[in-house]
């Protein structure tokens, strides 16, 4: 009874008390932490314009409008060899950013879709968009219409490997 | 890990509860007639059915438009008729549009062009499979008059109205219990004190007790008493003080109130969004990551309200008002709703973090989430069941142990470690190995 007492007094909307918090308090900038280095505080900053991540990296210059799109579907071709190519985990990455909308099986049918919470997704066999790898790549990079981008969930690799995965539903799909 | 969302997907709800309205009150069937008859005239009006239109909008063209708001395309309802009264248009021009809108844009259409413009240039997608029946049955559904708010009204004065009932049947079972027990308090003083007037009455003294030692006098005499009780008191004492002092700096059932109320029991229970949708980088870093607006605003772009379902429930069991979360939103991502674009005005939101690992100790998402395989709810619990989110888990270095002694590593289809799981496994002398006999419990892994 005491002890239950004790632990009620607990408030579950405030931490808890630290023991000498010295060594639980993190000396070097950490993700997310306030900082006055930057302006308002916010230490989640994005990258200086222009800069460059480190590695293997090409810039995707295919701009972010129709003529943009139209490009990427024609030009636009997939920068992993049939090698490279990994299904099982395309397929588990489009599980997760994919299927809640466009369906496991790309019909378009995804759970929120079938809960009437997003409307109007079509199918990847869709006659009148007749996707190819490079509109589902821009796609994914920069949204279309009501689907918003997918560029900093996925990265460069990932996101092919998403496309090709789109690919094999559209070929399963129009069978 | 890879729910099956076919499961999942089999439970809709949404016209089951619209069915028990309509039982609610009479007023809404008649309401209901007045709009099965305006359905029935406009079918023989335009030749359409509406309710096949309804499924293919939905299905075509839903994404960009809604029948009564701005969206990625203009609002839709009764666009045919808008279209020919303001710009003469006629049936055909809507079937070249929504077949080829691109064509009859570059023939040069005054109409075509003015309208691309003012969308900024966002090309409408063409739909030439859609045959003249379809487009005359989504016109139909769109030529359809806007439904009455009234029976939604209903329902949730309905609900509150059962809701304040409870209450008050609540405060009523309480209050009657309070008078009972004020009325047997004083018949027994009633009764108490008739006895005195009788005892009084027929000249009997009620004997008084008799002055001996008080208790506590005695109880200090016995010394031995005395002894096991200071030895019992420290005791306790001790065990009461251990457990305060061990669960210091431990924050299990920390549950802040956050910025926006964020539900995750409807977004990863009800609409079963993966947690690595919004928490990608769990994938490949080692924070979790809190998701950025942005990726709000991949489904809040068109998910401005929530059902009127889901509204009252939040109301009535969270008190919760979920669309004016949804404005709190857009107001810290800068989005204008009704013009349907950002304004570039954001305010970061000041989300409070709720488990925090203390500084001298090192954990990596990745390396379980991706490497081990272990499912979120491993550590972070029924999140999917979270209304509110709470730290599940005491986030000790105990609890840790526990699990690295228990979980047993999954060496499958790994051919890089499986030279060294032999060894180790012929070392240890068993079949398989746990995390801890692979390392998981050498200081340096968590503590540099």
């Amino acid at each position: 009874m005491m002890f239950a007492s004790i632990l009620s007094c607990k408030k579950d909307t405030r931490p808890n008390y630290q023991f000498m918090p010295n060594m639980y308090e993190p000396v070097g900038y950490e993700a997310y932490a306030e900082s006055d280095a930057f302006p308002g505080g916010v230490e989640a900053q994005l990258p200086a314009e222009g800069s460059i991540p480190r590695g293997d990296f090409m810039p995707f210059e295919i701009e972010n409008n129709n003529d943009g799109y139209l490009l990427a579907k024609q030009t636009l071709k997939s920068s992993l060899d049939s090698t490279q190519i990994d299904s099982e985990r395309g397929k588990e990455l489009y599980d997760i950013y994919c299927g809640i909308c466009h369906g496991n099986k790309g019909a378009g049918q995804g759970k929120l879709v079938k809960r009437e919470k997003i409307l109007g997704v079509p199918s990847y066999d869709d006659a009148g968009r007749a996707i190819t790898e490079g509109s589902i790549y821009h796609t994914i990079y920069y949204g279309k219409n009501a689907m918003g981008s997918y560029a900093n969930q996925l990265n460069e690799e990932e996101r092919w490997q998403v496309v090709d995965y789109v690919l094999k539903l559209k070929a399963d799909l129009e069978k | 890990m890879k729910k099956s969302y076919q499961s999942l997907e089999d439970n809709s709800t949404n016209t089951m509860i619209q069915v028990i309205y309509r039982k609610l009150t009479s007023n809404f069937l008649n309401l209901g007639l007045v709009f099965l008859l305006t359905i029935s005239t406009s079918l023989t009006a335009q030749e359409g059915d509406p309710a096949k239109g309804k499924t293919l909008y939905n299905t075509n063209c839903a994404s960009c438009h809604q029948l009564d708001k701005k969206m990625t395309g203009p609002a839709l309802r009764n666009v045919e008729a808008r279209l020919a009264e303001e710009q003469g248009l006629d049936r055909e021009w809507l079937n070249k549009w929504i077949r080829n809108s691109a064509g009859l844009i570059k023939s040069g259409d005054a109409y075509a062009n003015q309208i691309y413009n003012e969308y900024n240039g966002t090309a409408m997608t063409a739909f030439p499979q859609l045959s003249d029946q379809d487009i005359s049955d989504i016109l139909a559904y769109t030529a359809q008059p806007k439904a009455e708010p009234a029976p939604a009204a209903g329902s949730e004065t309905g609900a509150t109205g059962a809701q304040t009932e409870g209450g008050i049947s609540n405060k009523l079972i309480l209050g009657a219990l309070a008078i009972l027990f004020a009325l047997l308090a004083m018949a027994l003083v009633l009764v108490r004190k008739t006895l005195n007037r009788f005892a009084e009455a027929k000249g009997i003294d009620i004997a008084m007790e008799d002055k001996s030692i008080p208790l506590w006098k005695a109880f200090v005499k016995n010394q031995f008493l005395v002894l096991v009780s200071v030895i019992f008191l420290l005791l306790a004492s001790a065990y009461f003080v251990y457990g305060y002092l061990s669960q210091i700096g431990v924050d299990q059932g920390y549950e802040p109130v956050q910025p926006i109320h964020y539900s995750h029991r409807i977004h990863a229970g009800d609409n079963g969004i993966d947690c690595k949708y919004c928490h990608s980088s769990a994938r490949v870093s080692k924070h979790s990551g809190i998701p950025s607006l942005n990726i709000c605003m991949n489904c809040h772009k068109s998910i401005y309200q929530v059902a009127e379902e889901t509204q009252a429930e939040g109301i009535n069991e969270y008190g919760v008002d979920y669309n004016a979360e949804i404005k709190k939103l857009y107001a810290a991502v800068g989005w204008d709703d009704a013009e349907q674009k950002y304004t570039g005005e954001t305010q970061p939101v000041k989300w409070v973090r709720i488990h925090n690992l203390p500084d001298f100790a090192y954990f990596n998402h990745s390396q379980h989430v991706t490497v081990a395989g272990v499912e979120c709810q491993t550590c972070h619990g029924p999140v999917e069941e979270m209304e509110v989110m709470y730290q599940y888990s005491p986030l000790t270095m105990g609890w840790c142990i526990d699990c690295h002694r228990q979980t047993e590593v999954n060496v499958k289809d790994n051919a890089y470690y499986t030279k060294i799981h032999e060894q180790l496994s012929k070392k240890y002398g068993v079949d398989k190995l746990t995390a801890a006999q692979m390392g998981g419990l050498e200081c340096g892994k968590c503590h540099y």
